[in-house]
């Protein structure tokens, strides 16, 4: 079986328990292939942002297996499973997450700093990355000088800049009025057309309905799963 | 079967950034924080600065007085009286092999001296007389302030030349042609005035006269109560030994010999036990300060897990965080450090200038500032690096 025709992501039967009795995810089985949008939709408190750890391999299940990119992430260590985040999986949050006091182009280029890439190309790779976001004119501009739009665009691009095989993004649109979501949507849009794997988690189904797949979760568990017409 | 994935590696240049970047979006909290240090660190550098100074100014001192003059003074006879030396020893001492010069004064304890005749008696001052031989000012290395010295006609009339305190004391300032003094009840004219004489500080009270003016206007003639001796450097010891029984070989026991610039450099060893607090002092406010660094680097960590949560989920391991914290309490403390070393030299530079010294801070203090700093640093930083270390991701990014 070759690797690239294996899914990037393979949960099966996964549960993730927190302390006290509560069951984030229950016996959860999904796969994403490469190269898909996928949208995973539901209420607050219906396990999504538990799945977007797991699949990111910064929690670990209580229950099940979980395979990122053809590795099985109960055989990794701590230190191998950020080598993995480093290379392979991008992340996307809410609140963006970017270094205040520091330029666009270095909250990038900080992207690339636990992969190995030496500084000159780190820049390189992170000004190629902005342009391909829309910001070539805000290299050198600090989080604070940027619309919330643009700070998305920006944490976007820091998640892009690897080149990773898996994008997670966290309600991406969730902290941007609708004009700049729109424009966020359409970027992640462009960046699948591109070739990119993306999963967005969003309790908006109407976000989640411009996606070509929904996953749908209610109380930790996939309740639907399905693939729009005509895409 | 594919190979697990191996973290990269951080170059050193790419940790310091790191930590440059965190203490810069913070400047105050650095200033303030590295403060404690810099002040500890400056304590320190100061008062080994100073204390150095010091004694490369007495080393300066030593060298250009001569290490080699030995005093030879009558101790108390066996009665307890004070004796006297016999007029002879001058010569005797002269005979001894290794002796440069030698050279003698006798006090004339009767012979007051007042600034003029209308000061009642008692007020004298506490300013000594002596009578003195003419080649005294090279022997003892004594230097003019302003006049001229006795030669052997000034030496046989009312002549004086005062000590650098007695001048003082007097109010005479410099020397003009009519300015006069009442000693031993009688005038005397003012020809000279000493600068202060380090190796023979009993001078410096002094009103010096000739020998044979005091024989003819004082009617004394004086005893003999100090021999100074300038030996061959390399020979003082022995001339030490040979010194008293040369000088009194009648009463050896009632010659007292000491060498005068060992006085001048167990003065200063005595300034240790003093520097040795203010080290201590320093060393305290080090302490306060690494506590200030930790406290500092605690606090950084809880305000920014959400950093260290993003940092992981970009790739970073815990060896990796824990490096970047380290990394930021060391730099953090290597500043205070650095600063308190500027510091602790301006404060020695300034202090030396201001007491004529040469300003020496030792290579080592700057080196052993920077190491403490770096050890302090470590320390400080160690629990919070840890701590940031082990903070679970989810967790912190949850928070926002």
């Amino acid at each position: 079986m070759s690797r690239s025709a294996a899914p990037i992501v393979t949960l099966r039967g996964v549960g993730r328990d927190y302390p006290g009795g509560v069951a984030a995810l229950r016996d959860v089985d999904l796969d994403i292939d490469r190269g898909q949008l996928v949208a995973i939709v539901g209420p607050s408190g219906s396990g999504k942002s538990t799945m977007l750890n797991v699949m990111g391999t910064l929690d670990r299940p209580s229950a099940g297996q979980v395979v990122i990119d053809g590795f099985d992430v109960a055989e990794l260590s701590d230190r191998e499973l950020s080598a993995l985040r480093a290379r392979q999986i991008g992340f996307v949050f809410q609140h963006f997450h970017l270094a205040p006091g520091v330029s666009a182009l270095e909250n990038v280029a900080d992207g690339l700093l636990y992969t190995g890439a030496g500084l000159r190309e780190r820049r390189e790779r992170a000004e190629a990355a902005l342009r391909r976001v829309e910001l070539g004119h805000r290299l050198t501009h600090r989080p604070h000088e940027l619309s919330g739009g643009e700070k998305q665009r920006t944490a976007i691009a820091r998640a892009v800049v690897r080149e990773p095989a898996l994008l997670l993004a966290d309600e991406p649109t969730g902290a941007l009025d609708s004009h700049s979501g729109e424009g966020v949507m359409r970027l992640l849009l462009d960046l699948h057309q591109t070739g990119t794997t993306i999963v967005v988690i969003t309790h908006e189904p109407v976000v989640a309905s411009h996606l070509p797949r929904q996953v749908s979760m209610l109380d930790g568990q996939v309740v639907d799963d399905r693939m729009a017409v005509g895409l | 079967m594919t190979t697990s994935p191996r973290p990269g590696r951080l170059s050193p240049r790419d940790v310091l950034r790191l930590a440059g970047y965190a203490l810069r979006a913070r400047p105050l909290r650095v200033v303030l924080s590295a403060l404690g240090i810099a002040i500890g660190i400056a304590a320190m550098v100061a008062v080994v600065g100073t204390s150095t100074s010091s004694r490369a100014e007495l080393n300066r001192l030593l060298d250009s007085l001569g290490t080699n003059l030995l005093t030879a003074g009558p101790g108390l006879t066996l009665f307890g009286e004070e004796a006297t030396l016999p007029d002879e020893s001058v010569a005797m001492i002269r005979r001894i092999a290794s002796v440069e010069s030698v050279t003698a004064i006798g006090q004339l304890p009767d012979a007051k001296v007042y600034r003029t005749n209308r000061i009642p008696t008692p007020q004298s001052g506490g300013i000594g007389t002596y009578a003195v031989r003419t080649d005294l000012l090279e022997t003892v290395g004594a230097t003019l302030a302003s006049g001229t010295w006795l030669n052997d006609a000034t030496a046989q009339y009312p002549a004086v030349v005062l000590g650098a305190r007695t001048a003082e004391r007097l109010g005479v300032g410099a020397v003009n042609e009519d300015m006069q003094i009442w000693l031993g009840g009688r005038w005397f004219t003012v020809i000279g005035i000493l600068n202060p004489v380090p190796l023979a500080p009993e001078l410096d009270l002094g009103a010096l006269i000739g020998w044979q003016a005091g024989r003819r206007y004082l009617g004394v003639d004086a005893q003999i109560t100090t021999v100074y001796t300038r030996t061959d450097p390399h020979a003082v010891e022995a001339v030490r030994d040979l010194l008293a029984r040369t000088a009194n070989p009648a009463q050896p026991n009632e010659v007292d010999v000491s060498r005068p610039s060992d006085a001048l450099a167990a003065q200063a060893a005595a300034n240790t036990t003093f520097t040795g607090l203010l080290l201590g002092l320093g060393a305290v406010a080090l302490l306060v300060g690494g506590i200030g660094v930790a406290n500092t680097m605690v606090i950084s960590v809880l305000e920014r897990r959400a950093e260290i949560g993003l940092r992981r989920s970009l790739g970073a391991t815990r060896e990796h965080i824990r490096t970047q914290f380290l990394t930021e309490s060391l730099l953090l403390s290597v500043l205070g450090g650095g600063a308190g070393i500027v510091l602790g030299s301006a404060v020695t530079a300034i202090y030396a200038t201001l007491q004529g010294w040469p300003t020496v801070v030792p290579a080592w203090v700057a080196a052993g500032g920077i190491t403490a700093t770096m050890i302090i640093g470590g320390v400080a930083g160690l629990y919070p690096a840890i701590r940031a270390a082990n903070v679970a991701p989810t967790e912190a990014l949850a928070t926002t």
